[in-house]
């Protein structure tokens, strides 16, 4: 039970070896980054305070409630570390929740680590922490722009992972955007839900009794140098999507738009999670899904604002 | 309560066991490089890859079936690669009925390779841990250059992970103790996703405090920042001529599809 097994963690065998190299690279980078930070900001508190939080995300992880048919809902914990430790701290406890998972449980290859530690250890991190505070500033500071920060944080942090993921499959030849964006987009948008719940809670929870772990993680040192880093792989996203070269598998993208009679057929038959997810008007599907992300998240954005400013606005006439 | 969290480590009395742990990573990690570089379809290379890994197991005395059975543990996710033989173009070999999806040759013997590397992979990495004790293991990514206070932190939170499972396990025990199952008047989705959440605060606030508590003990017992490692293990001879067998062996299988 305490283990199940996400379908975020890529094995071996489905990445072609240079784009895993890449990968490793781009995530020791990071992570040299990451160390250097931490220290600023723990001193040498730092290898025990994130050790232990490391062990509490993967425990947490444990921690469920029944949703449907013998599914469960529980936590990936990227936003809720990088909303209580702060982005750089949450990214090196994810990554070792990540290695650990990779060692020992087998869950995740060895070589496609690399993009595993970015997919749901920098990724979730930094958007999860972009969010929270890009919707914490807009709705107000206290308890309610909180807890609408960390709804719009989990929500974007799982979504961010698993777009990240379809294009990383997609770079390797191993399943067409045009199919894998649309159904990882879907599906994370469900579990995002179900992330959003938890952190929220735990915000709740930490907010009540502990508001002081909610401010230090606040002042945590590279926050803006985080939130370029966020920017700069959002970006590289996007033109990920748009452009041809997705695909470094020579066949891949021009087998898609021969078969893209297929993606959109394969929607019309059940296929697709979310029929309708797609804008009519866009030809790609991976084109038109990435834009019904980016119209997702700005809705969810926005309720979460305004359901904040108007429990703050509560919150004071109360006061 | 105890989750079951075992270690992957299986002592035996093997040579491979006795190997530097550089060496057996190193191994490990271009064994599964190799499995990657080999082209779909070249089913003689894969299966002496298959057989050098079988070889591996059995010198290691953990036997043949030990990791071809826990490697299927990373199959599930072959579903991301299922669309594969209908979007991959050549010659059909049959069609799906109703729909109409023609599935191609190639795509069907892309979508075959891509599930026996990852599984050759997986054997790969779990000959890998269940050879080499976790220290060993996180000390030789020291030594081949990953981050030092990553590894340490990983270190960490292997010795409390047994220690905050225990406690999760704790909490759901008492939840179930309080709660009876759920009836057939389910309370609603956000009611138990916000209740799971406040369990997950109690838990984060339990491991700060520990984590506040550890660096106290460590401490006063005259930690000053630095990671200590106590592991020390030197290349010797076996481990120069293991990584220069495996070395050449898999340079020779990555070279021969493009001798042709």
């Amino acid at each position: 039970m305490l283990f199940t097994p996400n379908a975020l963690h890529i094995p071996d065998g489905f990445l072609t070896p240079f784009v895993s190299l890449v990968g490793w690279g781009l995530a020791l980078i990071l992570l040299l980054i990451a160390v250097r930070q931490t220290r600023r900001q723990l001193a040498e508190r730092q290898v025990p305070v994130m050790g232990v939080m490391a062990a509490f995300i993967f425990a947490a992880q444990a921690v469920n409630f029944p949703v449907a048919a013998g599914t469960s809902g529980h936590l990936l914990g990227g936003a809720l570390a990088a909303i209580t430790l702060g982005p750089w701290a949450a990214a090196l406890v994810m990554t070792a929740v990540i290695v650990v998972q990779g060692l020992i449980f087998q869950d995740g290859g060895l070589l496609a680590m690399g993009w595993n530690i970015i997919n749901m250890g920098i990724l979730t991190a930094f958007t999860g922490h972009l969010g929270y505070s890009i919707v914490q500033r807009l709705a107000g500071a206290g308890r309610a722009g909180r807890l609408a920060g960390a709804v719009a944080g989990a929500w974007a942090s799982v979504e961010a992972g698993a777009i990240a993921t379809s294009i990383e499959l997609a770079a390797s030849g191993t399943a067409p955007l045009a199919l894998a964006l649309p159904a990882m987009a879907g599906v994370h948008a469900l579990i995002g839900i179900g992330e959003a719940l938890i952190t929220v809670g735990a915000v709740a929870l930490l907010q009540a009794s502990r508001p002081e772990v909610m401010g230090s993680a606040e002042t945590a040192p590279g926050q803006k140098t985080a939130s370029f880093v966020v920017l700069g792989l959002l970006m590289a996203m996007g033109v990920a999507v748009l452009s041809p070269i997705a695909s470094s598998d020579p066949d891949g993208l021009q087998a898609v738009a021969g078969t893209q009679g297929f993606a959109v057929q394969a929607q019309g038959n059940g296929l697709g999670i979310l029929p309708g997810y797609a804008f009519p008007l866009v030809q790609n599907p991976a084109v038109a899904t990435m834009l019904a992300v980016a119209g997702g998240v700005s809705i969810v954005f926005a309720i979460a604002v305004i359901l904040g400013r108007a429990a703050s606005r509560r919150a004071a006439g109360r006061s | 309560m105890h989750f079951d969290l075992s270690d992957a480590y299986r002592p035996r009395a093997s040579f491979v066991h006795r190997l530097d742990p550089r060496t057996k990573v190193l191994c490990a990690l271009l064994a599964i490089a190799a499995l990657g570089v080999i082209p779909a379809g070249r089913w003689a290379l894969f299966l002496v890859m298959g057989a050098l890994i079988v070889g591996v197991a059995a010198g290691s005395r953990l036997g043949a079936g030990f990791a071809m059975k826990r490697a299927a543990l990373a199959l599930p996710f072959v579903l991301a690669a299922l669309p594969l033989p209908f979007t991959t173009s050549g010659r059909t070999v049959f069609e799906v009925p109703l729909v109409g999806w023609a599935a191609s040759d190639e795509g069907l013997t892309r979508l075959a390779s891509l599930l026996v590397r990852t599984w050759l992979a997986a054997q790969a990495a779990i000959l890998l841990t269940a050879t080499t004790p976790f220290r060993d293991l996180l000390w030789a990514l020291g030594a081949l250059r990953l981050p030092r206070i990553l590894v340490s932190t990983i270190g960490f939170m292997y010795r409390y992970l047994f220690v905050l499972a225990d406690e999760a396990a704790r909490m759901l025990q008492a939840r179930s103790s309080r709660a009876a199952r759920l009836g057939k008047k389910r309370p609603s989705l956000r009611w138990l996703g916000w209740t799971v959440g406040m369990m997950v605060g109690t838990l984060f606030l339990r491991s700060l405090e520990r984590s506040d508590r550890v660096y106290a003990a460590m401490l006063s017992r005259g930690y000053d920042g630095r990671p200590l490692v106590f592991v020390q293990s030197e290349m010797r001879r076996a481990d120069w001529w293991a990584l220069l067998t495996t070395g050449l062996i898999l340079a020779v299988l990555v070279v021969i599809p493009h001798l042709a």
